[in-house]
């Protein structure tokens, strides 16, 4: 693997491979192939990749329509118009009948940049957990999005993958397992823990080593597997470091900080503090600025490890 | 008509200008469509570049609203805002948003950027209208491909329902979306006899470039009696940067520094 790599890009190129060992796999794109990297597919195996045109309800209609017939639709488009503009298609086409649609959606997050804030979704993951019958998987790099690509594959039932538009290190090894329902320990540290998904686990690691330096010990806990919850590890964390920071590229309402939320409220109430986007829609500009401007940075991840402990 | 010609030279080279600096953003839609704001906004339109939220204008809904860098250069030439604005395009913090955003930009009436959404809203501003017995237009400009979304044809279908004549629609038919030909991706051919069908009064403009063919069709709308209309521009996605023309790979990319330079002096010539 390369240093770094867009979970978009590897998404495309990881299709090809899935496609190859099985016949049922058919993509769907809505004109925005280029960006999601369905095109690498679709250049590998024209038959079965379906350009729906700008029709996004239409494309997840016309996926849970194959689904019914044993295909196996990977839908792709941008998270904003996916999650957004076809949800009720996706809630009772796809989830309501538990039909077999991987929806793979790519420019989650404000790392859109330019585009601005009517192209950045902050609020995917919120809307796609709600939904019962429905897994929600987040990779934190490209062999993670191999990994949950795989796992997506063995289980008969909806699944959205949540892909991003920016670079971001590669994080694992081909090694790595990934199990749905399972969280990834990555460090083990006593004084907090900080549950990170997406590009922020590559900042939840900075800030464990920032927060060393300050002689705190933080666990980190990659939360690929949003839905279902690990909630054995939330628990642990709970127990073991008494204090929680979550970190996500979404908003605080909804995501990955009020999943956690909802299992220590029913298991092990302790301070949690979650960063992310404060209520708030995203803007035009580059990546790296957007980020420090919305507070999704390893800095920021510090200061709330610090404010959930002195909570404590 | 020196004047137009003029106005939308200077139109195109600052889009040009504009997207190269901020090195991301939509040239060839906004090129296709440089003709049809200009005319709207320096001759057929009733705005105040002095009083933007003026109650009685007419408004202009960007429903393509990628296309964002042609409508803010049309608006800055008008002087909504100074010029010197465009070269914030895309910036942290710029009021020039990567899609128009009504509540930043003086002269924006609609926040766009959702494709499909824009003509469903200017059709409410138009019911608005004729239940406020004001006599404005709304003028809404869609995409070709766009006309792939189903919300347009639910917009089409009410408009035409609650008789709202004070509606104009343009299409910027430049035959080209993201992924390639319009009538390759995803036809939304024949495009006339479908608004027709929905009950509109259609007119085509064989050349979206040519200010007096456009003058005739927007003239003709207004006079429309109980129907909306909807003028079919048939445009070149890139038009006048020859290197951008009828190419899908410049629909949303920003060219590089000699780029401009050469497409800068296309447009001088
Ligand atoms: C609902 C929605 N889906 C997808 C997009 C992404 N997108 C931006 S421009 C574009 C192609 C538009 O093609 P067309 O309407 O023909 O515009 P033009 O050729 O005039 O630029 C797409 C798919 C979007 N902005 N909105
Ligand atoms: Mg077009």
């Amino acid at each position: 693997m390369a240093d770094k790599k867009s979970t978009r890009q590897a998404y495309g190129e990881y299709l090809v491979k899935l496609g190859e060992k099985n016949q049922n796999l058919v993509v769907l794109d809505a004109d925005l192939s280029g960006a999601t990297k369905t095109n690498i597919f679709k250049k590998a195996c024209p038959e079965r990749h379906f350009n729906v045109g700008i029709a996004e309800a239409n494309l997840m209609g016309m996926s849970a329509g194959l689904a019914t017939a044993g295909k196996i639709p990977f839908a792709s488009t941008f998270a904003i118009f996916g999650a957004g503009r076809a949800y009720e298609i996706i809630r009772n086409s796809i989830c309501y009948p538990k039909l077999n649609v991987k929806i793979a959606l790519t420019h989650s997050g404000i790392s859109v940049g330019e585009d601005g804030g009517s192209h950045q979704s902050i609020e995917d993951i919120a809307l796609m957990r709600v939904l019962p019958n429905m897994t929600v998987l987040s990779p934190a790099d490209a062999v993670e999005t191999e990994k949950m690509m795989d796992a997506a594959m063995a289980i008969d039932g909806p699944v959205y993958i949540r892909l991003g538009r920016s670079d971001v290190p590669v994080l694992f090894n081909e090694d790595y397992q990934f199990e749905i329902g399972k969280a990834g320990l990555l460090k083990s540290g006593e004084d907090v823990t900080i549950v990170a998904t997406g590009m922020m686990v590559g900042p939840a690691m900075e800030a464990a080593d920032l927060l060393k330096i300050d002689a705190v010990s933080a666990s980190v806990l990659n939360m690929g597997s949003i839905k279902p919850i690990d909630v054995t590890a939330i628990k642990d964390a709970a127990v073991n470091t008494g204090a929680l920071v979550t970190a996500e590229e979404h908003s605080i309402i909804g995501g990955l900080g009020s999943a956690v939320a909802e299992v220590l409220c029913d298991v092990a109430p302790v301070p949690l503090e979650r960063v992310g986007v404060k209520d708030l829609f995203g803007q035009s500009g580059k990546v790296a600025p957007l980020m420090e401007k919305y507070g999704l940075t390893a800095k920021d991840i510090v200061a709330a490890a610090k404010k959930a402990i002195q909570r404590k | 008509m020196a004047f137009l010609e003029e106005t939308v030279r200077g139109i195109r080279k600052d889009i040009v200008k504009m997207i190269g600096k901020a090195a991301s953003g939509h040239p060839g839609g906004s090129l296709s469509s440089a003709e049809i704001l200009t005319l709207l906004y320096f001759e057929q339109m009733n705005v105040d570049e002095n009083n933007p939220r003026k109650e009685d204008r007419d408004r202009f809904v960007l429903s393509k609203g990628h296309a964002a860098p042609v409508l803010y250069a049309t608006l800055a030439a008008k002087g909504f805002f100074p010029r010197a604005e465009l070269e914030n395009l895309r910036q942290l913090g710029s009021i020039l948003q990567g899609h128009p955003d009504m509540n930043k930009v003086p002269g924006v009436d609609m926040s766009t950027g959702s494709l499909g959404q824009g003509i469903s809203v200017a059709a409410g501003m138009a019911l608005a209208g004729k239940m406020d017995n004001k006599d404005h237009k709304i003028y809404a400009l869609l995409g070709d491909g766009e006309l792939q979304e189903g919300l347009v044809w639910e917009a089409a279908m009410a408009a035409s329902h609650y008789q709202l004549n004070n509606l104009i629609a343009l299409v910027d038919n430049n035959n080209l979306q993201i992924d390639g030909a319009i009538c390759e991706v995803m036809s939304p051919f024949p495009i006339d006899s479908k608004f027709e069908a929905f009950g509109w009064n259609v007119i085509t403009v064989e050349d979206g470039h040519d200010f007096d063919e456009l003058r005739t069709a927007v003239e003709a709308a207004k006079k429309s009696e109980d129907k909306p209309t909807v003028i079919i521009c048939k445009t070149v996605k890139g038009k006048c940067v020859s290197f951008m023309e009828n190419n899908a790979g410049w629909h949303g990319k920003g060219p590089n520094a000699e780029e401009v330079k050469q497409a800068l002096a296309e447009l001088e010539a």
